[in-house]
This record gives C-alpha cells, sequence and structure tokens, in this order.
C-alpha cells in the first residue's frame, strides 16, 4: 500500500503543473532560505513544502542545524573576548620590531 | 493563481543560473553591512569612528605603542577565528602572529571603507586558509552516507527526525555543545571551511569564493552539503529520547 501511495505521489510531483519532485525541492533549498527565489518559483517550491511532509521535516531539521551551527560557538571559549597569551602578545611586538 | 503548466515548470527549472546570480548580488549588499557590524572581530575594540581613525594614523605613521593596543585589542578575536579554521592552537598562534604583522605591512592599503575589525577579519581568515593549506591531509570521513536520498521515483527517503529540543537547550548543554563541535570539526575541510566561512564567520558566498579562488556556485553547492551532513550528524541530539 506504502509502495503505491510513494509511487502515486512520484506520478503527481513529475506530472502535475506547478509540482515539483522532492529532488527538484532540494536544489532550491539554499535559495529558498537566503530569500532569493523569485516569486513564483518560491509558491511553486511552497507547494511542494505544503505537501510533502518528508521535505517539511527535512527542511525544518536544516534550518534547526544552521541556527545551532551558528550559535554553537557563542558563549564559549570560543567566542570573543578571550584571554590571549602574553608570550603571542610578545612575539607579535618583537617581530614587529625586528621588521623595521 | 495559475501556476502554469510544464512551460512554468520549465521557467521554474531554468531559473537557477539567474535566480543565484541574483541572490549573490542582493546578498552581497546585505552581507557586507552585515560584515561591518560583525560581533566576531569588529566588537573587540568597540572604538568609535573617531577613535579607529586616530589609531588608524598612528598604524600608518608606524607608532609601536599604537600597534600594541591594536594587537591586544584584537589578538583575541583573531585566535578565535583561526581556531575554528585550523583546530589547533600552535597553528592558530602563528595564524595570527601572520595576520597581525600583514596589517602592521599593510595597514596603508587600509582605506577604511569598511571597519578596521572586518578588514583585520579577512586577513585573519587568509592567514589561516593559508596555514591549512600546509596542514597534512587528515582522515576525514566520507559525505556520502550523509547526504539526503531519493528513491527512483525523485521522492526523499528519510528517517523522520524527531525535533523537540532546541538550538538554546543543545548550546546550554555541556556534552551536546562539545557533541556538535565534534561533529562540525568531523567534515571533510573543503565543507567544514566554507560551512565555518559561511555560517559562522558571516561571510557572503561570493566573499567565500573569493577567499577559496573557487566559483560562488562551487561554493553554494559545498555549502548545502556540508549543512545537509550535519544535519545528517547532528539528527541524535534533536530528540529528548535519544
Amino acid at each position: 500500500m506504502a509502495a503505491i501511495i510513494r509511487s502515486l505521489r512520484s506520478g503527481c510531483y513529475q506530472n502535475l503543473p506547478g509540482m515539483i519532485t522532492c529532488v527538484e525541492f532540494e536544489d532550491f533549498i539554499l535559495d529558498y532560505l537566503e530569500g532569493s527565489l523569485p516569486k513564483r518559483q518560491r509558491i511553486i517550491f511552497e507547494i511542494h513544502l505544503a505537501v510533502c511532509r518528508e521535505c517539511r521535516d527535512y527542511l525544518t531539521a536544516y534550518k534547526k542545524t544552521i541556527e545551532l551551527g551558528k550559535r554553537i560557538f557563542e558563549g564559549t571559549n570560543a567566542s570573543v573576548p578571550e584571554s590571549v597569551p602574553e608570550d603571542l602578545i610578545a612575539a607579535v611586538l618583537a617581530a614587529r620590531s625586528s621588521a623595521e | 493563481m495559475n501556476l502554469g503548466g510544464p512551460i512554468d515548470k520549465l521557467r521554474f527549472l531554468s531559473a537557477r543560473s539567474s535566480s543565484r546570480i541574483r541572490s549573490c548580488e542582493e546578498r552581497n549588499g546585505y552581507r557586507k553591512s552585515q560584515l561591518i557590524e560583525r560581533k566576531l572581530v569588529g566588537r573587540a575594540l568597540e572604538p568609535s569612528e573617531k577613535s579607529e581613525q586616530e589609531l588608524v594614523q598612528r598604524l600608518k605613521d608606524k607608532d609601536p605603542a599604537a600597534f600594541e593596543i591594536f594587537v591586544r585589542a584584537h589578538a583575541g578575536s583573531m585566535l578565535a577565528v583561526a581556531r575554528r579554521i585550523v583546530r589547533d592552537e600552535t597553528i592558530a598562534e602563528d595564524c595570527v602572529q601572520e595576520a597581525l604583522l600583514s596589517v602592521y605591512r599593510n595597514i596603508e592599503k587600509f582605506e577604511g571603507r569598511s571597519a578596521l575589525g572586518s578588514w583585520v577579519h579577512q586577513i585573519t581568515v587568509n592567514a589561516a586558509l593559508n596555514q591549512l593549506k600546509k596542514q597534512k591531509g587528515r582522515k576525514e570521513l566520507s559525505l556520502d552516507p550523509l547526504l539526503p536520498m531519493f528513491d527512483d521515483g525523485s521522492l526523499r527517503v528519510e528517517p523522520r527526525v524527531q525535533v523537540d529540543q532546541t538550538p538554546e537547550d543543545i548550546v546550554g548543554n555541556e556534552k551536546l555543545r562539545k557533541y556538535v563541535l565534534e561533529q562540525i570539526e568531523s567534515l571533510p575541510d573543503p565543507f567544514r571551511v566554507v560551512l565555518i566561512l559561511r555560517d559562522i564567520e558571516g561571510f557572503s558566498t561570493s566573499e567565500v569564493a573569493d577567499f577559496l579562488g573557487d566559483t560562488v556556485a562551487a561554493i553554494k553547492t559545498r555549502l548545502h552539503r556540508a549543512r545537509s551532513a550535519l544535519k545528517k550528524l547532528l539528527e541524535p541530539i534533536w530528540s529528548e529520547d535519544r
């Protein structure tokens, strides 16, 4: 039964006007998230998003991943401000002097 | 609204190139202003425009005291940037030293069109990328099993991911935070670097392309693959039942 439903869905996505497949949807994720898809393309993208649960779930997790990636360095010793080894500063200042 | 038939679909599919070029142009304008306001480096000193101009002038005059002020103000954030790219403390320090001396030698070329911090940020990234090129290849995981899969009918084949946790929850959990950092580090360098530069350092796609000497289209493909792979690697942490 599941195979029949998948086959029907695939047929709809490939053949109905204004529909795209999951593979085509994948190609436009980057531009969609950056708001750079032209209006018509964005609507077609969003129709697929509305009818395809797998792509909806995928996009949700994809967006969360980007957000997490951006935030993961905040509030850690990998973000600023942080202490700098004094010997590094001394080495830079010494190298500057010798470069004169 | 008529969404059109095959012709519209064809237009949609053939609009990839033009939409990508347009998106790049639009993003450039947006990203440049974002670059100036960037927190990662530019905030280290938090100078007023006037004090920054004065500092730049003193650096151009080769004032040693000004250089020390500059080093102390920027080295910390530069070190953080270099660490994210090269993943090695000693090499990161080498990058910072190289970048600071490069700033000193090339300060005459700084025209003040962007904040000093943004200019320094770019120099640091370049120094770190140069160091990364010198590093010996390490064993890297294959990206292919981490990329999205589709069946013969072009339908997505994905196990359902239950997203219970927010990024805040994960960032606030030391064990999970460490796990995420490890997964980012595990990505192959060509993908990891694009992800770091674009999503974490906040450079535009075209700026990343300039840094890496690659095309915008290639960078976009790599960014998408890097994000997709990271999404797969992070799937276990989103559910509370993990």
